[in-house]
């Protein structure tokens, strides 16, 4: 009897230690960040170690060298996968308790921290010392009204990546027109060879091959206008895009079951021959490049085609893409000025170092004749700088809200659950809501 | 009067915690439901918009459906588990090897479950469907792809989660069966089958009550495999009550309508619990 209530007392003691740790950690860990000659920046990135080995490395090393260079700052780190790091962000953001230094995206996903204030301009930065480093048209997606609140790190566009030994093997090339491409479709599957690895689990995924067939049938200009009120998504090239959509489901152009995939999983079917193309962002240059996991043999057999035309039309160099990842400085933050400083500094080392060490394309500019690359780069870097125009992705474009409403449509449009007039009607009510 | 003090200082710690964790959190979300707010900026007070709004939502109600499909067969797969746990307590060979196999679930992390599963529900090198055409099925459905399978084929992986906890939980309430009783019934030359439908079952029936509320209210809440394994799609064909408040809160940015939801998927969940429990009472506890 005594030994029960023993126990039941040292629990609550336990539980009462609980409650009083957990209620003042917070204060003690601001005491400790700012107290004494120290000041600490919290910095929070999206680059797991598991998953993105070399950026995490990068990112240690800049932030070794900002320290070793700083006297007196220290850089606190919180690393999150990019899903967990979008909500915890909101998360954080609720409570007012952002990092000092973040990662953001560009235009929709920045806006609603703008408006709340969230977010410090960084303009004087942009125009000292980082003037004239950004590509051109990177930055302005990170500006609202005016003022730029986030500093890109990467730029990407989307091609049609190719297993040329399979394209081969069926004497097929890559093809410049929509019908030679249907004519690989075709070709492929009377094989056996699943044509076109597709996760649109991810949604997103499915939105890079809707937003090619929009801009090649439509122009450059008809989905952006439709996003931005200045047209209509019910104009016929958006609804004919989504039929053409769905004409390349009935051919089995995609892989079974691709509405259940993750992009991970396509990626894999991608890698492991099991499919012939896989249309992506040139993020993922390094798996068909440099990155020493992947068989030599597998990398060699890679390249990639731009979108081909449409029925004659469309650009061959205008793109579907924009700026990844960028740095965001919280407009609450207490040391304001160093974070400034790290971004920075941090914005200009890595435009150095992650194009040679991650094969990351920097939304710096990169003087690409006085780096060792592998050709796929070249060729990439050669297309970025003759593309005639680089079209946002759509869910970036668009706000948190319409986003939800178009990855949704995606989905069912892929999977024909929706008629392509009713793909069209849907976007323009939650366009028009807005 | 030193012992009512006494029991007021040990359950304080614990009210506390709920209240701080539970109480005070749930009235905020339900006060939030009263504005229009993305999470970031200012509130605006909008009355109950958020709420008229969601009881008008089809896509709300579709997933609530859904999560009423899982409260169903949740409920219903509680026979089988009965059935394994009659079966396990009456001292067959390898009982207590078996009870703990069936364990094992519970002891995974949903995501892993979840991993396992996408892995086995691949519609081209998974071991599902590998298997099924390895018998002859020459176009074996893509799972989760399926608007028409995938919700049952989250089922079988959320059923199986659960599991081992509900065969414990009989197991242990069928342990608790005095060994007299059942000795007595043999004698008097009932057979197994009326042992445990007259006998035995009568005595846990507190238990199975118990558990019917818990699976209910479980599946009526429920998110982690869901979220991680189609994320509510394809095109809403899995959503579930839970997903689509966090999809509304945190991926379109509505925290107002999506604390909405909460709230209100919270009063469904205290009715149908108040529902279950009238159906399930009875008057008095049998004794033997």
């Amino acid at each position: 009897m005594r030994k029960k209530k023993a126990i039941t007392l040292l629990f609550t003691l336990v539980a009462t230690i609980f409650v009083i740790v957990g209620c003042s950690g917070t204060d003690s860990e601001n005491v400790s960040s700012n107290s004494g000659d120290t000041k600490t920046i919290k910095f929070m990135h999206l680059w797991p170690e598991g998953s993105s080995k070399t950026h995490h490395t990068i990112v240690n090393e800049i932030i070794a060298n900002f320290e070793k260079e700083n006297e007196g700052v220290k850089v606190e780190l919180e690393v999150l996968s990019n899903e967990q790091y979008k909500d915890k962000l909101k998360v954080l953001s609720t409570s007012n308790e952002l990092p000092d230094v973040g990662m953001t995206w560009a235009a929709g996903f920045l806006t609603p921290y703008v408006e709340g204030n969230k977010f410090a301009p960084l303009d004087d930065l942009l125009e000292n010392e980082l003037n004239d480093s950004f590509v051109a048209g990177t930055a302005e997606a990170y500006a609202i009204d005016g003022k730029t609140y986030g500093l890109p790190l990467e730029l990407n566009i989307a091609t049609i990546f190719y297993n040329k030994a399979i394209f081969a093997e069926y004497g097929l090339e890559a093809p410049k027109t929509y019908d030679e491409f249907k004519h690989i479709i075709t070709t492929l599957n009377d094989n056996g060879v699943a044509p076109i690895a597709l996760g649109n689990k991810d949604r997103w995924t499915g939105s890079l091959w809707y937003m090619y067939l929009a801009d090649r049938i439509g122009g450059t200009d008809v989905l952006t206008s439709a996003i931005n009120r200045s047209g209509t998504f019910e104009d016929p090239a958006l609804v004919s895009a989504a039929e053409e959509v769905q004409n390349l489901v009935d051919m089995n152009a995609f892989v079974k079951g691709f509405n259940g995939l993750a992009d991970e999983e396509a990626k894999s079917m991608f890698m492991s021959e099991q499919a012939a193309m896989y249309l992506i962002g040139s993020w993922d240059l390094p798996n068909f490049t440099t990155n020493e996991e992947v068989p030599q043999e597998f990398r060699d057999s890679i390249g990639f085609f731009n979108f081909p035309t449409v029925d004659g039309k469309g650009d061959l160099n205008s793109h579907v893409g924009g700026p990844g990842v960028g740095l965001f400085v919280s407009e609450d933050s207490d040391v304001k000025e160093e974070a400034k400083k790290f971004v920075s500094y941090f914005v200009k080392e890595w435009g150095e170092k992650s194009v040679t060490q991650a094969g990351v394309i920097p939304a710096t500019k990169l003087d690409a004749d006085s780096l060792e690359l592998p050709q796929m780069y070249v060729d990439v870097l050669n297309e970025l700088s003759n593309a005639t125009n680089i079209t946002l992705f759509a869910d970036v474009q668009m706000s948190p809200q319409v986003a939800e409403v178009h990855l949704n449509m995606i989905q069912a449009i892929f999977g024909k659950e929706v008629a392509p007039d009713e793909f069209a009607k849907e976007h323009e009510n939650a366009l028009a809501a807005e | 009067m030193s012992n009512k003090w006494l029991i007021a200082l040990f359950v304080l710690p614990a009210l506390l915690l709920t209240a701080i964790l539970i109480f005070i959190p749930l009235a905020l979300s339900g006060y939030y439901g009263l504005m229009d707010w993305d999470g970031i900026g200012a509130m605006k007070f909008i009355g109950l918009e958020n709420y008229m709004n969601a009881l008008q939502d089809g896509k709300f109600w579709d997933s609530a459906w859904h999560s009423f499909l899982l409260a169903i067969f949740s409920t219903l797969s509680l026979l089988l588990y009965l059935v394994i746990a009659l079966i396990l307590s009456s001292k067959i060979k390898g009982a207590d090897l078996l009870r703990k196999i069936y364990l094992i679930p519970m002891l995974l992390s949903s995501v892993a479950i979840a991993q396992l599963w996408i892995k086995i529900y691949n519609p081209t090198n998974g071991m599902l469907n590998q298997i099924l055409m390895a018998i002859g099925v020459e176009h074996p459905p893509a799972w989760l792809a399926d608007t028409a399978l995938v919700l049952y084929a989250i089922f079988v992986p959320i059923l199986w989660q659960y599991a081992g906890f509900y065969i414990l939980i009989y197991y242990a309430a069928l342990k608790n069966i005095p060994e007299s009783i059942i000795e007595a019934a043999r004698i008097d030359g009932a057979s197994p089958v009326q042992i445990a439908l007259k006998i035995k079952l009568p005595l846990i029936m507190s238990v199975v009550k118990v558990t019917i509320v818990l699976a209910v209210v479980g599946s009526l809440k429920y998110f982690d495999l869901i979220y991680v394994m189609t994320g509510g799609g394809p095109n809403g064909a899995s959503e579930v009550m839970a997903s689509y408040m966090y999809k509304l809160a945190f991926s379109s940015n509505n925290f107002g309508y999506g604390s909405a939801i909460g709230f209100v998927l919270l009063i469904i969940t205290l009715v149908v619990t108040f529902i279950v429990r009238k159906l399930t009472a009875t008057k008095e506890e049998i004794q033997y």
